[in-house]
């Protein structure tokens, strides 16, 4: 019951792009066709959850018992840019199907924002090693619906006729404050 | 370019949030107040500055593959700076900005001019355009901090001007996005009408 609460929490009342404001970069870059949606979400479901658990082990098992919390910051942007590298060498060599549809989208990972957030969430919010897990992938979860709504939105935008200063990325911003708006009526049910 | 230009072009012309659309997180995270906004501007002015000084001057011994990870590594230390001097000296703002001192080592904002400015200029040019980017940001996370805590709450840096409870989506989540947008779109259209 507490994962339950946990994942609907996280993917719905407390959504990681339109509530906490991580990831919008991705979010607004590569929200104009459904299947990059798609593709990018899958990238981020498997580099944050990898990423949460390996900051947590070494936040807990190197960093707390030496006394060096302070260099959390330093640590983790590392781990998180050589976990990416290794990620992306391995999915080269298994699974070159795979490497095709999350390729292109593993190198822009290292600066989302959304990674590096929830793996110090975790740690701020006190989570035991599985929490934190079943937190990272909800987590991903909630970008990758937010994404694809957005992106199915788009697409559709793509059709109509907006001011000339609106083009772009204002009339972007404006629709991803109606989603927020939408998903305000999530709150309370947790 | 002379050296005054290479600091105000972050102002208006090559603002950091408002025409090159970098650093989008934190500008729509911490803008609920203006307060906020400036601590964060201020604190990410002081990351950029230091990290540009630093990277312009120990360019030539990078490897030319490991120039990214070295830059995130120099970006990171300034940013543990800052989270601690904050976290000492004023501990109210960095409880307010929780989450998004840390995060600036991903803003986007950092690590685009370390790596399209401080590591093909000199010493001083790159302090400079440090400075001049970080002072654009600061503009425009305290104009759209201002624009919210006054819609949202009825008050300016704190200072309430009307009693009682204003429009408070706009100090939440969707009046973000919404303010924003119709902040680029102005920008645009006084742009285009410039030309």
């Amino acid at each position: 019951m507490k994962y339950i609460l946990l994942i609907i929490s996280a993917v719905l009342v407390n959504n990681i792009v339109l509530t906490q404001f991580l990831g919008i970069c991705p979010f607004l870059g590569v929200s104009k066709r459904l299947s990059t949606a798609v593709g990018m979400g899958g990238a981020v479901l498997f580099v944050m959850t990898l990423a949460t658990i390996v900051t947590y082990l070494i936040q807990n098992y190197i960093l707390v018992p030496m006394g060096i919390e302070f260099m959390q910051t330093v640590v983790y942007i590392l781990i998180i840019a050589a976990l990416v590298q290794m990620v992306e060498l391995i999915l080269k060599k298994v699974s070159p199907a795979l490497y095709q549809a999350l390729g292109v989208f593993l190198p822009l990972i290292t600066t989302n924002c959304a990674i590096l957030g929830v793996a110090i969430l975790v740690i701020r919010k006190e989570y035991n090693l599985m929490e934190s897990t079943v937190f990272a992938i909800a987590n991903a979860i909630g970008f990758t619906l937010a994404l694809i709504i957005f992106s199915g939105i788009r697409e559709k935008l793509e059709l109509l006729d907006v001011p000339q200063a609106m083009k772009g990325t204002p009339i972007a911003l404006i629709i991803a404050g109606l989603l927020a708006l939408a998903f305000m009526g999530f709150a309370g049910i947790v | 370019m002379s050296q005054w230009q290479n600091f105000t072009k972050g102002f208006l012309k090559e603002n950091p949030v408002f025409i090159l659309l970098l650093g989008l997180c934190p500008t729509l995270g911490v803008t609920t107040t203006a307060i906020n906004g400036l601590g964060m501007g201020l604190a990410t002015t002081f990351v950029l500055v230091m990290s540009n000084i630093v990277i312009s001057l120990i360019k030539g011994l990078i490897p030319d593959k490991v120039r990214i990870p070295s830059f995130i590594v120099v970006i990171a230390a300034f940013v543990t700076v800052v989270d601690l001097v904050m976290a000492g000296y004023l501990p109210t703002l960095h409880e307010q900005l929780g989450i998004f001192i840390p995060l600036i080592v991903v803003n986007c904002i950092v690590l685009g001019r370390a790596e399209a400015f401080a590591s093909k200029n000199t010493f001083v040019t790159s302090m400079i355009d440090g400075f001049g980017m970080g002072l654009g940001f600061t503009l425009a996370v305290v104009t759209l901090g201002a624009i919210r805590e006054a819609l949202g709450a009825g008050a300016i840096f704190g200072f309430k001007f009307i009693s009682g409870d204003a429009i408070l989506i706009f100090a939440m989540a969707p009046g973000a996005f919404i303010v924003l947008g119709y902040l680029i779109a102005i920008v645009n259209k006084m742009n285009k009408g410039v030309k």
